[in-house]
């Protein structure tokens, strides 16, 4: 399910927790033609910063521009590109499985292997919460697929680097304004 | 110095502190509550007949000026209408600012009279925008605009405003800082990449000094000169470029591109290095990209990182202002010629002298007595002189105007490169003339763009704002023509205007307040642009009636190489047949 890495890059993107930011995002993307893979936002430790985790597949160059023009947002604060081997990556995924009497038991076993959850059981369904990383997640829907799933929801994947290190250590120290010239 | 007062008072207020002295605006229903405190403003506004010539007025007056031009609307189509010149500025890095009335905020969303999303339909064509529904955001917002159109690279600010928030009674406070913790424009170079780039200069045998608009915007014509002067090096100046260094100087190859001069083209094309100073490689310039300048190095400074690399591969990308990064060149330059090292230019000076003699830029005098439009735009230079502004349309008046009206100083030369909007000459020359009421400005335009926009005619009239316009009248949509000329077997298919015949110029002027001329032999002409020059008091309009098939060379076909620019129809210069050195890569 997973493109080859050369070409996926994980952006996390610090925004002003303003309205419209995402319209420019997404319209930024969409215009200079580039897809977006996935996108997740929520806020951050400062109230008035949000954080985007932006999923793209481009070449090495146009990603560079791509970050570039996000840059020139006067929302966007600041943009780091995730190591995957240096970060930790998650996505949630919510899924209603056919489960009956009969079959339920091997249901429970998969839920337990992948260390996943029953969040809702129904006489001949079951919903399963399971977090973790793009590939898990594929294998899980690959081994519950024989029994048949009703529906499907999943997040778009959150992530952050590994270490002490924050990436929001920032000053958001104000920009003094050059006296304005006398009224004419 | 915290006072009550309404909304409308508050943004009044607001951009009187920012510096206004000008609005370019129609009131309207939503933005009328500021209208009224503006009764009673030091600003001057100058009611205009459409949104769109308040836009271009206010790219005018910036342009001029250096100075952030404003206008204002209303919601809805008096917003949308100011839709072109925000995208114009935008492609162009002008800074202004559009002002715009929203419905109230309960009503927003509700596809209410006059209802249109202006902040959705402007965020791809503006540096950025604001909504402001609660009063107290006005001045901070309108604080933030400014200085956001004016620093970094320029650019349009829209700052639209519900009618509810300028209704409202409100605290009127003027920030002396602002939170833009996204916005830290970086203006100074690094020193390491100036070292670099002076040891490339100083390497290299063929430069070239690519100049774009970005040395006019960052004011550092005079350091630009001071860069060439110390080199030698060769100098291009893009459309956006014309007057950062001067038409007159022996360095200067004229400008690049779709119709640039063989040796501004030849130069760039056989160089070693590039140095490209706030110009953004655009396809006008570079042709079919994989051709150009093939063995060139490139040096690309700008102060937006995102033109960087963007087009063209970089060797060494400079981020900073223009002005900062060429005094640097120029203290670097310096340091290492009082060492003995200086680049030696030499044969390539010559190689291109040669090119530049050989294939001057020219035109061909109509056999039948007609009036050559290049004729009429060189004499137009030669009267009206190097320190008259000059505001053009777009299209063949355009490249004629670039090309032959000869210009030496910044800031005279306005145009829409970017975005190329008819219609964009009348109200540009409009805001130009306000922002420079002692300086002579003409509008030079075409027959179809002065169709667009020449109802701002009354609005210079009736404000004493007496600009004159030279109408290039070929009677057709002539840059269209001239492809279809080209490249459509003369099928002329929807081009022909028929404006020699309707409207009558001369008494669409009058009727407008103006005074009308008209001129169509080449012994008329010096009389009537000097006739014109005389008339100060009110606009003067001359349709000068020129040669409809004339065509604007050199040209390089769109999406061709610049190796195939071709002189005239059918004749490609031959630039390197002559030369000494060998430049081919």
């Amino acid at each position: 399910m997973s493109a080859p890495s050369t070409t996926r890059h994980t952006l996390s993107v610090l925004v002003e927790n303003k309205p419209g930011v995402l319209t420019r995002i997404a319209g930024l993307f969409s215009r200079r033609g580039y897809n977006i893979d996935s996108l997740a936002v929520g806020p951050t430790e400062h109230p008035e910063v949000s954080r985007m985790t932006i999923v793209v597949n481009v070449e090495e160059s146009p990603l560079e521009q791509v970050t570039k023009q996000l840059n020139k947002l006067v929302e966007v604060i600041k943009i780091v590109e995730l190591d995957p081997t240096a970060s930790v990556n998650r996505e949630l995924l919510l899924v209603k499985v056919k489960a009956d009497v009969e079959n339920r038991g091997q249901v429970l076993d998969t839920v337990q292997l992948f260390r996943a959850k029953v969040v809702d059981i129904a006489p001949d369904a079951v919903t399963i919460q399971a977090v973790g990383n793009a590939d898990k997640l594929s294998d899980l829907l690959r081994v519950l697929e024989p029994f048949g799933i009703r529906e499907l929801v999943q997040s778009g994947m959150v992530a952050i680097g590994r270490g002490s290190r924050s990436i929001s250590e920032r000053n958001l120290r104000p920009v003094a304004i050059p006296a304005p010239p006398a009224a004419g | 110095m915290s006072e009550q007062m309404t909304g409308a008072q508050s943004l009044v207020r607001s951009l009187e502190a920012a510096g206004t002295e000008h609005i370019f605006g129609i009131p309207g229903g939503a933005i009328l509550p500021a209208y009224d405190p503006l009764m009673d403003s030091s600003i001057r506004h100058i009611l205009v007949r459409h949104e769109q010539g308040a836009g271009h007025a206010a790219q005018g007056y910036a342009a001029a000026t250096g100075r952030v031009g404003v206008c204002m609307a209303t919601s809805g189509p008096g917003a949308t209408n100011l839709v072109t010149p925000l995208a114009d500025a935008h492609m162009d890095s002008v800074p202004i600012v559009a002002v715009t009335g929203q419905v109230g905020a309960a009503q927003i969303g509700t596809d209410a009279f006059q209802e249109a999303d202006i902040r959705g339909i402007t965020m791809p064509i503006t540096k950025h925008n604001f909504l402001v529904t609660d009063p107290a955001e006005i001045p901070r917002t309108v604080a933030e605009a400014f200085h956001i159109a004016s620093t970094g690279r320029p650019g349009p600010v829209l700052v639209d405003v519900a009618k509810s928030a300028l209704q409202a009674m409100t605290t009127f406070a003027w920030p002396t800082e602002l939170s833009l913790p996204g916005y830290r424009p970086v203006t100074r170079p690094h020193s390491k990449q100036i070292r670099e780039a002076a040891k490339l200069i100083l390497e290299s045998r063929r430069p070239v000094l690519y100049v774009g608009g970005g040395v006019i915007r960052a004011r550092a014509a005079r350091e630009l000169r001071v860069l060439a002067e110390l080199t030698g090096m060769p100098v291009v100046t893009t459309l956006m470029a014309r007057g950062a260094f001067p038409d007159s100087h022996p360095q200067h190859l004229g400008m690049p591109g779709m119709h640039g001069t063989v040796a501004a083209v030849a130069g760039l094309q056989r160089s070693d290095l590039i140095i490209s100073l706030g110009a953004r490689f655009d396809d006008r310039v570079t042709g079919n990209l994989d051709s150009f300048a093939p063995g060139a190095r490139v040096i690309h400074a700008d102060i937006d990182p995102a033109e960087i690399g963007k087009n063209r591969a970089v060797d060494v990308p400079i981020v900073g202002d223009c002005r900062e990064v060429i005094s640097d060149l120029v203290v670097a330059l310096t340091t290492e010629a009082d060492a003995g090292h200086t680049g030696d230019y030499e044969a390539w000076v010559e190689f291109l002298a040669g090119v530049k003699k050989k294939y001057p830029l020219g035109y061909d005098t109509p056999t039948d007595g007609g009036l050559a439009p290049q004729y009429v735009l060189e004499r137009l230079g030669a009267i009206a002189g190097p320190e008259a502004i000059y505001c053009a349309g777009v299209g063949q008046h355009q490249m004629w105007a670039a090309q032959f009206v000869g210009y030496e100083h910044p800031n005279t030369w306005i145009n829409s490169g970017g975005l190329g909007t008819m219609g964009y000459s009348v109200p540009a020359a409009m805001g130009a003339k306000v922002g420079m009421p002692d300086t002579t400005v003409w509008s030079i335009d075409g027959d179809g763009c002065f169709q667009m926009t020449n109802q701002e005619l009354a609005t210079c009239a009736i404000n004493d704002i007496p600009i004159k316009v030279a109408i290039i009248n070929n009677e057709s949509l002539g840059m269209v023509r001239q492809w279809q000329s080209l490249f459509y077997n003369e099928r002329y298919s929807n081009t022909d205007l028929h404006s020699k015949r309707i409207p009558d110029f001369v008494k669409l002027a009058d009727a407008y307040g103006c005074v009308g001329l008209a001129c169509d032999s080449p012994g008329e002409v010096d009389a009537t642009i000097q006739k014109a020059m005389e008339i100060n008091d009110v606009p003067v309009v001359v349709d000068f009636r020129v040669h409809r098939d004339a065509m604007v060379w050199p040209m390089v076909a769109a999406g061709t190489s610049n190796d195939d620019i071709k002189y005239a129809r059918d004749l490609a210069p031959k630039f390197d047949d002559d030369a000494d050195l060998e430049l081919r890569p």
